[in-house]
């Protein structure tokens, strides 16, 4: 093992140091085998380390070195919004009276909690131009499912037990048609046609009598807002089925247009992309969801309900799905977004959709010239390049991609979406200064030249990370989940 | 406008526009329909500047009644323990907490590591062959336990106990109509799973049976015989466990489970009124490719140093679309964290002392309750949780508690019948002798 490799935490153990401190026993102690049935008093110890506590804090210190993350540099990484995270949102979030209540103490203690909730549900309402929002979802995927639940207990109740199909465009995420299946609903693909829309005639072959609904992202996953958004509702509530808004994408248009004034019936948001919720490595996140009053009341319970001054948890909803979490939701990403939104302000948030739009428009129009530009027009806050023509060089998106890494930016999406060959995907964000975007700007017009020159610089990157590429195969052939000391000393 | 977090100057923007070719910005969204233009500004509160927003947020969370200022006796699936000062101080690096999904494994390496680790202390304290990197929490993880058991075994029905949380077997409801899986509640006895009504439920159609160990009532279950029942119908046999009583309980893997799932919150994690918190998944090495969630493995680099990344992802959205086997993306990776230096911290002996601990408070809080002349409504043996049964609604008895500066335990008579008047009663490593004492004089003296 050379010196590149931080031990793990297990390597670093030595029986009879501890890291912890608990309080004496104050209590007269009893045999455990007197407390315990015959055969439940654990045997084997488990394996976790014996470290003491300075051993722990350089291990995590030295594993956050081996990581990248908005606070180490720019990180364009398309549909996921890796804007900063503010401070004071980490700090509200650690007040005592937001982070050590107990979700089952009685409303009259935790008032000031259900009041932000609240509120926040109040600001959210507005932003999206929807009638109620829930905050229960625990992240996207989370609160599409819980949309698409809403959806079908609305055909339903309707008594239209034949809407079995949702569909989904070829650009959307893959949470989408995934979170239809878990809905139970089967998934219809709809086209997008040459300008990266929505094709309409498609969506007219197929929709009918038995489309649930159509998820859609607006703009689009391509970064493109689709124009005849208002025809594309017009075409599913034409054969009665919802409009489903994923609302990963808001930054581009928040006080530009609201789903709830462009035909959507059910959205749901990311607080943790456009309202700052950090993404904490994948998670937590939080997924909102609004809808149009016709589905209010299959909004999960309880709904939050705010009677003479007074906040309530209201369970006795008929018509509700149900729970789709224990709980009220990721309520500490809800705080950071709530300090976010107050922070903001209704001038802040139109000025961050503006300059997440225009950032994106400006590196578009500077890499134009040195990459194929698959749509050629305005995007919003993200856009898509391909790498066709540095493909025919012998180096590939994923290529590019690492040689970035060389240079200390993260690098954008990936081949995502699926409909551009080669894609590259991305989204600088309005918390990025002009400095960042031209030195990203200038790596990557570098990079296309060395395809060119010297196609080999690329094709071996990264050359000054820790650890090159990684063979994924062999990982995922002979998988190793876990530490175990007999397999890593063989 | 100028703020903190937008730093494009009026300069800085001319010269863009000028790039793109375009006069002004509103021409960058001259695509979206007229008719569907948002005109002017939202109808939201004005920003605030940074010193006035804490003060009010503060007098906002000031209003809450928390865990710091008052001793708590409420658990019911979230607990008050003890959290090493390093937790908060690792999960605020922010190389860690401002980092998204280790996609791109050269930049990720800490993070994927941390994860491998995590997953091997939860393989450890479950007595399971494979963990995933986390769930959003336990009710779900207990959901998704149950719809991958109905794929594995093609059967619809799952038996679940009525000892399991009250919340995540509602979630379990909602995630089984989504899949048309029909769930029996598999009532209880005396406080822990009815076994020979149990044994009437199973049969050739049952997917899984799901059990909680320890229960909501703070019982043991037995889960050797629930193992029997399962297995003798070869349904999956599945327990939701608090990951810090296995520090004493002989891990549900040894009885033969064959998915473990619960939340990691009694490790390092804050209440936070209920989320987020984190559940953990974990499976035989027969089950490792049906896992939902992200999983990470070990590997090499092209000179051979060992590596971490992304694996097996063949299972998932953003590779399978609608056959994937689950819809989970973003998960809860930095609690996963924070309970994995809380693991860390605590380690091989401190696991164990700290539930010896909870093991030991409960029994002796149990005993001091009744000698308060109160009554104990099941007898058997209980870890962290117990039922004591009250002369007057619970509510009132909590009313008068906080006067004294106690958060009494959950009511009972919320979510069982038959348990009206019903306190389920929480004791952790935290709660002093005098705490419990002057709890137990208080229950006593509104008995009535
Ligand atoms: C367009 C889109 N939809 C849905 C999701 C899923 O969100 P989450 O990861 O919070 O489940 C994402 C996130 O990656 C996304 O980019």
């Amino acid at each position: 093992m050379n010196n590149k490799d931080q031990a793990l935490i297990f390597e670093l153990s030595q029986p009879g140091r501890v890291g912890y401190s608990l309080p004496e026993l104050d209590v007269p102690e009893a045999d455990i085998s007197s407390l315990l049935p015959d055969g439940y008093v654990r045997e084997e110890e488990p394996e976790l380390p014996e470290v003491s506590e300075l051993d722990i804090i350089r291990h995590y210190t030295a594993l956050s070195k081996r990581n990248h993350g908005v606070d180490s540099g720019f990180y364009p990484l398309g549909s996921c919004t890796m804007k900063y995270n503010p401070k004071i949102n980490e700090d509200v979030a650690r007040f005592d009276g937001f982070a050590h209540i107990h979700p089952l103490q009685q409303e009259e203690t935790v008032q000031g909690a259900m009041e932000l909730m609240y509120d926040l549900q109040e600001h959210l309402k507005e932003i999206t131009g929807m009638d109620e929002v829930t905050l229960q979802p625990a992240a996207g995927a989370h609160g599409e499912w819980t949309g698409l639940m809403m959806i079908r207990a609305f055909h339903e109740a309707n008594g239209d037990v034949n809407r079995t199909k949702v569909i989904v465009p070829d650009s959307a995420h893959g949470t989408n048609p995934a979170s239809a299946t878990v809905a139970g609903f089967e998934t219809v693909t709809v086209k997008s046609g040459e300008d990266g829309l929505v094709d309409l005639e498609d969506l007219r072959r197929v929709a009918d009598e038995t489309t649930a609904a159509l998820m859609l992202t607006n703009p689009n996953t391509l970064g493109l807002f689709e124009e005849n958004i208002l025809e594309i509702a017009e075409i599913i509530h034409g054969v009665g089925g919802k409009v489903y808004y994923d609302g990963a994408n808001l930054n581009a248009v928040m006080s530009k247009a609201r789903p709830g004034d462009m035909g959507f019936d059910v959205v749901h948001l990311n607080l943790h992309k456009t309202f700052t919720g950090p993404h904490g490595g994948g998670g937590p996140g939080s997924g909102p969801v609004g809808v149009k009053k016709d589905l209010i009341p299959y909004l999960p319970k309880p709904v939050l309900v705010k009677e003479k001054g007074v906040y309530h948890f209201e369970y006795d909803r008929p018509q509700s799905i149900g729970r789709v979490k224990p709980f009220y939701g990721n309520f500490g990403i809800n705080v950071r977004a709530y300090t976010y939104i107050r922070s903001m302000g209704p001038d802040g948030l139109k000025a961050v959709t503006e300059y997440a739009v225009l950032n994106a428009n400006y590196m578009m129009r500077r890499l134009a010239p040195y990459f194929d530009l698959p749509f050629d027009r305005h995007c919003k806050h993200e856009f898509v390049l391909s790498g066709k023509r540095q493909k025919k060089l012998g180096v590939r998106t994923l290529d590019i991609a690492k040689r970035l890494l060389d240079f200390g930016f993260h690098p954008p999406t990936i081949y995502f979406p699926l409909n551009v060959e080669e894609c590259i995907m991305i989204e600088p964000t309005e918390t990025e200064s002009k400095e960042t975007l031209d030195a990203f700007i200038d790596v990557m017009i570098q990079i296309a030249k060395e395809a060119e020159t010297n196609p080999e610089i690329v094709q071996e990157a990264p050359h000054t990370t820790l650890i090159g590429r990684l063979d994924e195969t062999a990982a995922a052939r002979k998988p190793v989940l876990r530490y175990e000391r007999d397999l890593q000393n063989a | 406008m100028k703020h903190r977090y937008l730093p494009m100057t009026e300069t800085d923007k001319k010269e863009m526009l000028a790039a793109v070719g375009v006069q002004s910005i509103d021409e960058l969204f001259a695509d979206i329909p007229e008719k569907v233009r948002f005109q002017g500004l939202y109808d939201i509160k004005e920003a605030k500047a940074e010193p006035a927003l804490k003060k009010e947020l503060s007098a906002m969370a000031a209003k809450n009644m928390n865990a710091k200022q008052y001793a708590s006796f409420l658990g019911a699936g979230v607990y008050d323990h003890y959290t090493p000062s390093i937790v908060d101080h690792v999960i605020s690096r922010s190389e860690f907490y401002t980092a998204y999904t280790p996609y791109q494994p050269e930049i990720s390496q800490g993070e994927l590591q941390a994860i491998f680790e995590f997953q091997t202390m939860i393989c450890e304290l479950t007595g399971m062959d494979v963990a995933n990197s986390s769930m959003y929490d336990g009710g779900t993880a207990l959901a998704e336990a149950a719809m991958l058991s109905a794929g594995q075994t093609k059967r619809k029905k799952v038996l679940v106990s009525e000892t399991v949380h009250p919340e995540s077997r509602d979630v379990l409801c909602m995630y089984a109509k989504g899949q048309n899986i029909e769930v029996v509640v598999v009532p209880h006895k005396e406080g822990v799973t009815d076994i020979s009504q149990l044994n009437e439920l199973v049969d050739d159609d049952t997917a899984a049976v799901i059990v909680q160990y320890p229960n909501f009532f703070g019982a043991v279950e037995s889960l050797a015989e629930v193992e029997k029942a399962a297995h003798g119908k070869k349904a999956m046999f599945v327990v939701s466990s608090n990951p810090l009583a296995l520090g004493v309980l002989t891990p549900p893997g040894r009885f033969g489970a064959d998915i473990v799932v619960g939340d990691a919150q009694p490790f390092g994690i804050p209440a936070q009124f209920g989320g987020p918190h984190c559940g953990y998944f974990a499976v035989t090495k027969k089950l490792m490719r049906k896992v939902p969630g992200r999983l990470v493995g070990q590997t090499h680099d092209d000179e051979g140093q060992r590596g971490f990344v992304l694996t097996l992802q063949a299972r998932e959205q953003h590779i399978r679309r609608d056959k994937a086997t689950s819809n989970i993306c973003s998960n809860q990776a930095l609690n996963a964290l924070a309970a994995s230096v809380a693991m860390t911290a605590l380690g091989k002996k401190g696991v164990r002392e700290i539930a010896v601990q909870n093991l030991q408070k409960t029994s002796f809080a149990r005993e001091t309750l009744k000698q308060n002349g109160l009554d104990i409504v099941f007898d058997g043996p209980v870890f962290n949780e117990f039922v004591v049964r009250l002369s007057k609604p619970v509510k009132e008895v909590n009313n008068k508690l906080l006067e004294k500066g106690i958060i009494g335990g959950y009511d009972l008579g919320l979510s069982y019948s038959g348990l009206d008047h019903c306190m389920l009663v929480a004791v952790t490593e935290l709660r002093t002798k005098e705490e419990i004492e002057l709890f137990a004089k208080e229950l006593g003296d509104s008995h009535e």
